[in-house]
């Protein structure tokens, strides 16, 4: 599954986008959400409840309870500021 | 059809409200507003990232919901991205329809829902020390908030 990041997440983790083999068991958003930050002590940190880490999956916002399934791009990125 | 454009270069008020209006005589407002780079705190330039694939497709959904909600004959949306100094404009966001109303509401929805629905981030670069991520502020999504309500 392609995993992009935006703004402050990509400078934190260092990287644009990564490939990450979805778990047995990981079926939402907060799901996955919660896997990243095992990944390393930057993801754990960037990923952490409270940060206000929004999420778009296929293109469209998505929240924590929305499905993710391999196959899908998935991005996380802080509350947008456009305008 | 909605005209929507994500792109680096500056755009041209005139030109756009020239092209939103052209061999039409039924329109009778046309409301435009446009979002420039301001001077705040001793601001050098203003970087705006976005999400490629998704920001012209949320943009175009934003565009549907204005043009459902009101009498547009036409809209459009411009947004600028990459390095923007103060003074230059940012975003334009034109609104035509019959009568006034139509176009003064939907051009504020269109705005207020832009800037909380559509996957943009600015950065700021300060004259002086590292630049810094703009964060959200809870007063527009109190204005987004309320064109939730039915359709005014």
């Amino acid at each position: 599954m392609k995993i992009l990041y935006f703004a402050w997440l990509r400078e934190r983790l260092g990287r644009a986008e990564e490939e990450v083999a979805l778990p047995p068991g990981v079926a939402t958003v907060g799901a996955l959400m919660a896997h990243l930050a095992t990944l390393s002590p930057a993801h754990a940190e960037a990923l952490a409840p409270g940060r206000g880490v929004r999420c778009a999956v296929n293109l469209d916002f998505a929240g924590p309870d929305h499905p993710v399934a391999e196959g899908d791009e998935v991005a996380f990125f802080p509350p947008v500021t456009g305008g | 059809m909605p005209t929507i454009r994500v792109q680096e270069a500056p755009f041209d008020v005139a030109a756009e409200m020239a092209a939103l209006t052209a061999g039409r005589t039924d329109i009778g407002a046309l409301a435009s507003f446009t979002g420039i780079c301001r001077v705040d705190d001793g601001l050098a330039a203003m970087v705006l990232e976005h999400y490629p694939a998704m920001t012209e497709r949320a943009l175009a959904r934003i565009a549907d919901q204005a043009m459902a909600r009101w009498p547009l004959t036409g809209c459009t949306v411009i947004h600028r991205v990459g390095r923007l100094t103060p003074g230059e404009p940012i975003v334009l966001v034109l609104t035509a329809s019959a009568h006034r109303q139509a176009a003064l509401e939907a051009c504020a929805f269109l705005m207020d829902w832009l800037k909380t629905k559509a996957p943009f981030w600015k950065r700021e670069e300060p004259r002086e020390g590292p630049p810094r991520w703009v964060e959200a502020r809870d007063s527009d999504e109190d204005a987004a908030a309320r064109w939730t309500s039915p359709a005014g």
